[in-house]
């Protein structure tokens, strides 16, 4: 029988692809198979065009347990006998279509990943993009974002510690949601989602399976798409009270040795579940669709086997302990159904009842082609680059306009309207609260605490891959840095359009290489990832937007710092680069929001980089310094702002400014962050600058209740905290 | 003295009140699952907050039917202490323990933050270690947290010294902008006429570490630890 095009776009295979299927299977696949294929060699799944650069970044260093690809989320040791588990996903396209859902599932999908693996979810943390809350269907789809992650997360007792969110015109109509989620385990205590063991059984257990989600990995993550609102019923309904019921059950399996493995199911639901499972050890498996529970009736085995229904898990259970597994669910009111078996004979055969609807080999089934186009340097990214701003008026007089309309901008403004509607707080574990450069936990039981951040800067990527790939590791970091954290792992979601475009792929082979390196200079592992391509609406990609999510580790949890200065009397320096020029306004929010212009080159000098945070790192555990927080968006006076704001303490400062006022103001150079210390401590700073080969210079001086940048900024510190505190919630209104 | 900490499918704050009682506090304390039918032997239950059933049909409405409810009432009855933190006060209100509603913050938000709390009653098991009228700096973290009650009840709460704290800014004092759901006069917590049944929207149980933002929830447990004290001390209260 000859298939259709139609078939084949369903589930978007091509037809080259579908002849290797044909060529390697030696016959047609029938219909089922087609899904298995489709689902397993969507980009979602199968990352076709993703695989080959991925290996670029950096996996080890001696604490990695897990790496990405070997089990749902990557592992890191934190000493104490335990690891922290990690993983960052989007749900971009689902929350384009109906955000309060699709935020929502987002949630719940990573949060699974997470306690899949034994380990008790201590933190969520997001990353989001839209476009200008000026437009009425942007502050919907924010709105109903914010709703959906607050609905799922804050039922399920998991704080939502940090995150940033950006808005921009290129977010427009296909806005960004980025979910971490990162937990805590005994090491001894991991548990593996390899299906090993033959006559060892698959259990589903959670919610029925329904025909909601259909094609979600093959369609909605995988292609780009014209009209979003055709594409609602592809979107699934969360249910977070039945997450929580699995979470707290599986959670209590994971302490017992009646599983081998656990799987939860997400994209191509049963399908990518059981088949990635088994093929991780290299068994096989089958499966009775006859034996799933519905929601609905009459649905095929090719609906059950790639029903993207939420809240669901499958459990390799020891042949035999299958009566004190499903107590273990009956307690947590928890339907679970035996549905087959692991087998050694490395093939997939889905049964229905008695009938065999379809049977393939694991290894062909979970081996896409992989592609590695050639990236070409667009054209309009020269023009772009080109940063000659001397036609742009320096500020004169107006600094402190500037200042205050760049403080209440939804890009820098405080972030408060969306983190009081997360719970951030339960579990009782949050030292930092959101609103600092990274959150920090402490560790129960130890001394420790981990700090937590996410960054990505789409605009820097777009007007230059390679150094924008480095600052969202550089700046991540940094974070984490100015916490007294030192940054031990990795994980990302890699957001862009659409790969097949020799552009777009230049833009994600130059960020990952951007990221690779830094990760390598740096000493970060990445533990864990995900890829979202196809981000375009009618054929406009985003900004090529790699977020990076990482974790620092804290030894001693008393030794910590934040972002506010704390004392009248304090001395402010900045640590790191010290030579601004006009480079330095190349993609900086200064440019776009007051001269609408997103233009210039982001730069940034790795080394440097990694000795002001060795420094930054240094100072705080010898107890130097009161506060640090780093230079990003704004530039050095929207960070000194935002210390003096965090602090509620004003200050004078004064710098010599050599070129543009813009520039040494509000210009975006890398590797700098602001600190503040008792003046009798300042020698110790500078010598422990000089150790590190660090330039060092002086602000000014923590006090009084006016922020004042001499002969360029004079402001009532009440008005910089009105227009930080109030923008987004203006933006909003 | 032993308290109980009630689990029903979807609580979470179980974890943090056990956490805070044995490790802060150095009291003995046990989970009490909801299918459970016998609360002998605690001195205290606590309902904590969490989402009880998903908050399904609304908060507290469907745990108020789980088995250990009926116990939760003869305890009270008995005149032991009773404490619901949150969706623990949503429950005891459906269960007709407490009086009143808790309805959608006016705002209709979810709103998690830090909020002061002025002591309106310091003769209460609860709060009989706190200073008249000191004000407590505790965090909120709810979307169902506004109180509603008809005038006729709220007189009478008032009339028999049944509202234990108020929403009021760091002064004491207690004005609209201190109020972070809409509870009417600012109400946050109230007891039932025997006393020995609290209610409270705000979280006390995240309140009781410096490292992790506050000490003032210390406060309400030692009250309750001395009140049982005394009691198991023969010593009874005289009015």
């Amino acid at each position: 029988m000859p298939i259709s095009k139609e078939t084949l776009d369903d589930v978007a295979l091509s037809k080259e692809e579908y002849d290797i299927i044909v060529q390697d299977l030696g016959r047609e696949p029938n219909l089922v198979e087609i899904g298995l294929f489709g689902s397993l060699w969507s980009e979602h799944c199968g990352y076709k065009h993703s695989k080959l650069l991925l290996k670029l970044l950096p996996h080890a260093s001696p604490r990695v347990l897990v790496k990405p690809g070997e089990e749902n989320a990557g592992a890191v040791d934190i000493g104490d006998g335990l690891c922290v588990v990690m993983k960052m996903e989007s749900h971009n396209h689902p929350s384009a279509i109906e955000p309060y859902q699709g935020a929502a599932t987002g949630v719940g999908g990573i949060v699974r990943d997470i306690f899949t693996m034994g380990a008790r979810p201590v933190a969520l943390l997001n990353s989001l993009r839209f476009g200008p809350l000026s437009e009425a269907r942007n502050r919907y789809l924010f709105g109903g974002v914010v709703s959906g992650i607050a609905g799922y997360g804050n039922c399920l007792g998991i704080p939502d510690v940090a995150g940033e969110v950006y808005f921009s015109p290129s977010y427009s109509a296909n806005p960004l949601v980025n979910a971490m989620c990162v937990g805590i385990a005994e090491k001894r205590r991991l548990v593996s989602s390899r299906a090993s063991g033959k006559g060892n059984l698959l259990m589903l257990v959670g919610a029925d399976t329904g025909r909601d989600g259909l094609h979600g990995a093959s369609g909605l993550a995988s292609q780009t798409f014209e009209d979003e609102r055709e594409l609602r019923p592809t979107v699934q309904v969360g249910n977070p009270f039945m997450e929580k019921l699995l979470l707290e059950a599986c959670l209590e399996l994971a302490d017992t040795d009646y599983i081998v493995a656990l799987q939860d199911l997400g994209a191509a639901g049963l399908t990518s579940s059981a088949i990635e499972s088994a093929s991780k050890s290299g068994s096989g498996v089958i499966i009775d669709v006859a034996k799933v529970p519905r929601r609905e009736e009459g649905m095929t085995p090719y609906e059950v086997m790639l029903s993207e229904s939420q809240e669901r898990m499958l459990v390799i259970v020891k042949k035999g302990c299958e009566d004190k597994v499903k107590a273990i669910f009956d307690k947590w009111d928890l339907r679970s159904d035996i549905i087959g078996q692991v087998t050694d004979d490395g093939l997939a055969k889905i049964m229905d009842g008695k009938e065999m609807v379809a049977k393939a080999p694991i290894e062909l089934l979970t081996s896409p082609p992989l592609y590695r186009p050639k990236g070409v340097k667009p054209n309009w990214l020269e023009a772009l680059q080109k940063s000659d701003f001397s036609d742009i008026p320096d500020i004169r007089g107006d600094a402190s306009s500037v200042l205050l309309r760049l403080l209440s901008s939804p890009n820098i403004a405080s972030k408060e309207w969306i983190y009081r509607q997360y719970d951030h707080q339960v579990q009782i574990n949050t030292v930092v609260q959101p609103g600092s450069d990274a959150a920090v936990l402490r560790v129960k039981d130890t001394k420790k605490g981990i700090a937590l951040t996410s960054d990505g800067n789409g605009r820097y990527c777009y007007l230059a891959p390679f150094a924008g790939g480095i600052i969202a590791v550089a700046e991540a970091a940094r974070n984490l840095s100015c916490a007294g954290a030192e940054p031990i792992a990795m994980t990302d979601c890699l957001n862009f359009g659409n790969p097949e475009k020799t552009d777009v792929y230049y833009q994600l082979e130059q960020c990952i290489r951007g990221m690779a390196q830094a990760c390598k200079i740096l000493n970060i592992p990445v533990i864990s990832g995900n890829v979202s391509l196809y981000n375009e609406t009618r054929d406009e990609a985003v900004y090529p937007t790699p977020v990076v999510g990482m974790l620092g580790l804290i030894e001693e949890i008393d030794r910590l710092c934040t972002t506010g200065f704390k004392r009248k009397d304090d001395i402010v320096v900045l640590l790191g680069g010290t030579d601004t020029d006009t480079d330095s306004l190349g993609g900086s929010e200064y440019l776009e929001l007051v001269h609408d212009l997103v233009a210039g080159i982001p730069a940034i000098n790795l080394n440097l980089e990694k000795r002001v945070q060795q420094c930054c790192r240094d100072a705080i555990k010898r107890g130097i310094i009161h506060s640090a927080h780093d230079c990003s968006d704004g530039g050095l006076t929207v960070a000194l702002a935002e210390s003096c704001i965090a602090g509620n303490i004003g200050i004078r400062a004064k710098w010599k400014i050599a070129g543009r006022g813009d520039s040494e103001l509000f210009g975006e150079e890398q590797s700098r962050i602001v600190v503040s210390l008792e003046p009798s401590r300042l020698r110790d700073l500078e010598r422990l600058a000089t150790r590190h080969h660090v330039p060092l210079q002086k602000l000014g001086v923590v006090g009084g209740s006016r922020f004042i940048i001499e002969n360029m900024v004079d402001l009532p510190l009440d008005d910089v905290t009105d227009a930080w505190k109030g923008g987004l919630q203006r933006a909003m209104a | 003295m032993r308290f109980g900490v009630l689990v029903f499918p979807g609580t979470w704050s179980d974890r943090d009140c056990y956490h805070v009682l044995d490790k802060v506090l150095g009291q003995k304390v046990e989970y009490v699952w909801h299918k459970e039918t016998d609360l002998s032997g605690f001195d205290c239950v606590i309902l904590p907050g969490g989402f009880s059933y998903g908050d399904y049909l609304r908060p507290g409405a469907i745990a108020r039917f789980s088995p250990i409810m009926t116990e939760v009432a003869k305890f009270a009855a008995a005149g032991k202490l009773v404490i619901g933190i949150c969706n623990g006060f949503q429950i005891l209100c459906e269960s007709g323990l407490l009086p009143g509603v808790l309805m959608q913050n006016n705002h209709l938000q979810y709103r998690c933050q830090w909020v002061y709390l002025r002591v309106e009653n310091n003769s209460l098991p609860f709060t009989s270690r706190t200073e008249e009228s000191q004000v407590l700096y505790i965090p909120v973290s709810h979307y169902e947290g506004s109180y509603y009650a008809d005038a006729e009840t709220l007189k009478e709460l008032e009339a028999n010294k049944q509202i234990a704290f108020r929403y009021c800014n760091s002064l004491g004092e207690i004005v609209e902008e201190a109020n972070p759901n809409g509870s009417i006069d600012n109400i946050a917590g109230i007891v039932n006429k025997a006393g020995n049944v609290l209610g409270m929207m705000p979280h006390p149980e995240r309140a009781c570490e410096g490292i992790v933002g506050g000490l003032d929830g210390n406060v309400i447990f030692e009250s309750i630890i001395g009140e049982v004290t005394t009691r198991a001390m023969g010593c009874v209260k005289l009015d």
